[in-house]
C-alpha cells in the first residue's frame, strides 16, 4: 500500500503542490548559496556556505522523495528535481533574485529562513505523518542556519557605511518578495481542513510579521512591504533563475538517466 | 529462489540473537569518523531478526548527510555474514539528535580529537587539553554534523559535534 492511497485526490493534488513548493524553495536556495564555494568574502564563510547548502540540498532531496512518493507516478526524486523546464519550477519569487553580493545573499537568507521557520513550525502536527517527522528533524538543523545569518545581519546592520548601505539596498530589492515565501497556494483550504497545516498563508504571514519585527526595529531596519502581487508569488521566474537552472541542470543533462 | 534458499539457510542455522545482530552493528564504522561505529552515534533505532529477514531501522544524523548510502551498504555488508537476508532502512520516524551519541561514543570522539556536542563556547571543553576557554571560529565545518572550534589554552584547533 502506498502512502499515496490513502489520500483522497483533492488533498493529495494540495499537499503535492505544498511538498513542491517547499522541495523547490530549499533547492533552489541550496544552489544559490552553493555559488559562494570557492569564492565567498572569508574562507570561514565558503566553508558555511558550502555546508548550508548541503544541508538545504538535503532537506530538497528528502521533500522531493516524500513528494513522488505522494505523486506515485513513475517519476523518482532526481526526474522532479531536474528534468522540469525553468517556468515548471514553482519556487517564491524572493528566491528569483540574483546571487548579488554578500548583503543580497543575508537578507535573501534572513528574510527565507525566518518565512521558512513559520512554514516548518505549522506542519510539525501535521496530519499528514511522514511529513511531520521530517519536519521535526529539519528543523532541528535550521537552527544553525538562523543563528549564523543573525549574526551576520547584526554585523551588517551595525556598521554605518558601505555594510549597512548594502544590506538597505538588499532589503529594498528584496524586501517586496519576501512574503512570497508564504504565499496562499492553491486549494490551501483543502490542506487546513485536513490538518496538514495548521493555518491559512495570511495567518502564517502574520506570525512571520510578529516574529521578525523586533529584529528589524532593534537594527531600524524597514520592514518587508506586503507582496506586490501575491497570486504571482511562485510563477513568471527570472532571467537569473534561468540562468542558475541552467547551471544546475547541467550534468543530468550531460547524462540523462545516470545513476551515482 | 531466493526466498528458497533463504529458507534452507534459516534451517541449517542455529537461531539468530538479537544481541549477536546488535554487536555486529557495533563494528560498523562512520565513514566520516571511523573510530566511532553507528551504534556509537545512536544511529540504531531498532533491530528485528524476524523469520524471513533481519530488520535495523537507522536514524540519518542529518538530512542530507552524503555518508548514509555508504553505511546503509556497509551495514548491510556487515549482517550478510550471518546468512540471512538483511533489510536495512533509513527513516524519519523519529529525529536524530546529538544527546544519542552513547557516553562510550562520546569517550571515543574525545581521544580522537572531536568534541562532544555543544551549541556555544559555553557547552564545549577542549578535546585535546580539556580547557574550557574555547572560541568558536565557525558554526559549520567540514562535514553537516561538525563545529570548528580553538582552544585559547593549547592552542589547538578542534571541532566539536553540532548540537542538534
Amino acid at each position: 500500500m502506498t502512502i499515496a492511497a490513502h489520500l483522497a485526490p483533492a488533498i493529495r493534488n494540495a499537499l503535492s503542490l505544498l511538498l513542491l513548493a517547499m522541495a523547490d524553495d530549499e533547492f533552489v536556495i541550496g544552489f544559490s548559496d552553493s555559488e559562494w564555494t570557492g569564492i565567498a568574502p572569508l574562507l570561514e564563510e565558503d566553508v558555511a556556505m558550502s555546508s548550508l547548502a548541503q544541508d538545504e540540498l538535503g532537506h530538497a532531496q528528502a521533500l522531493y522523495r516524500l513528494l513522488a512518493e505522494v505523486r506515485d507516478d513513475g517519476r523518482d526524486a532526481d526526474a522532479i528535481a531536474y528534468d522540469r523546464e525553468p517556468e515548471g519550477y514553482y519556487h517564491c519569487r524572493l528566491l528569483d533574485h540574483p546571487r548579488g553580493d554578500w548583503a543580497d545573499t543575508i537578507a535573501r537568507r534572513f528574510l527565507y529562513d525566518t518565512a521558512d521557520g513559520i512554514r516548518l513550525d505549522a506542519l510539525t502536527a501535521s496530519s499528514f505523518q511522514p511529513l511531520a517527522e521530517l519536519v521535526a528533524k529539519i528543523r532541528r538543523e535550521e537552527r544553525y542556519h538562523r543563528m549564523h545569518v543573525t549574526a551576520w545581519l547584526e554585523r551588517l546592520a551595525r556598521v554605518s557605511g558601505e555594510p549597512r548601505r548594502r544590506l538597505l539596498d538588499a532589503l529594498e530589492r528584496m524586501g517586496p518578495d519576501a512574503a512570497t515565501v508564504l504565499a496562499p497556494l492553491p486549494d490551501e483550504p483543502s490542506l487546513v481542513m485536513a490538518g496538514i497545516i495548521d493555518a491559512p498563508s495570511a495567518e502564517l504571514e502574520a506570525r512571520w510579521r510578529a516574529e521578525i519585527a523586533p529584529v528589524f526595529a532593534r537594527l531600524d531596519l524597514p520592514m518587508p512591504p506586503a507582496a506586490s502581487d501575491p497570486e504571482r508569488g511562485r510563477s513568471g521566474h527570472s532571467d537569473a533563475f534561468r540562468w542558475l537552472h541552467g547551471e544546475l541542470t547541467s550534468v543530468r543533462r550531460l547524462d540523462p538517466g545516470a545513476t551515482w | 529462489v531466493r526466498r528458497s534458499a533463504a529458507n534452507r539457510t534459516l534451517a541449517a542455522n542455529p537461531p539468530l540473537e538479537e544481541t549477536a545482530v546488535r554487536a555486529a552493528l557495533a563494528e560498523v564504522p562512520d565513514p566520516e569518523i571511523p573510530v566511532a561505529s553507528v551504534v556509537d552515534l545512536g544511529m540504531v533505532e531498532d533491530v528485528a531478526v524476524g523469520r524471513d529477514a533481519i530488520r535495523v531501522e537507522l536514524l540519518p544524523t542529518f538530512v542530507g548527510c552524503p555518508a548514509l548510502d555508504m553505511i546503509q551498504a556497509a551495514v548491510e555488508e556487515r549482517l550478510s555474514a550471518f546468512g540471512h537476508p538483511v533489510d536495512v532502512r533509513f527513516s524519519h520516524r523519529i529525529p536524530w539528535t546529538s544527546d544519542r551519541i552513547t557516553r562510550e561514543g562520546r569517550e571515543k570522539l574525545r581521544a580522537a580529537g572531536f568534541a562532544p556536542p555543544g551549541l556555544t563556547p559555553a557547552d564545549v571543553a577542549c578535546p585535546w587539553c580539556g580547557s574550557d576557554q574555547v572560541a568558536m571560529d565557525n558554526l559549520f565545518g567540514p562535514t553537516q554534523c561538525r563545529s570548528l572550534f580553538y582552544c585559547r589554552a593549547c592552542r589547538q584547533p578542534f571541532e566539536a559535534f553540532k548540537q542538534v
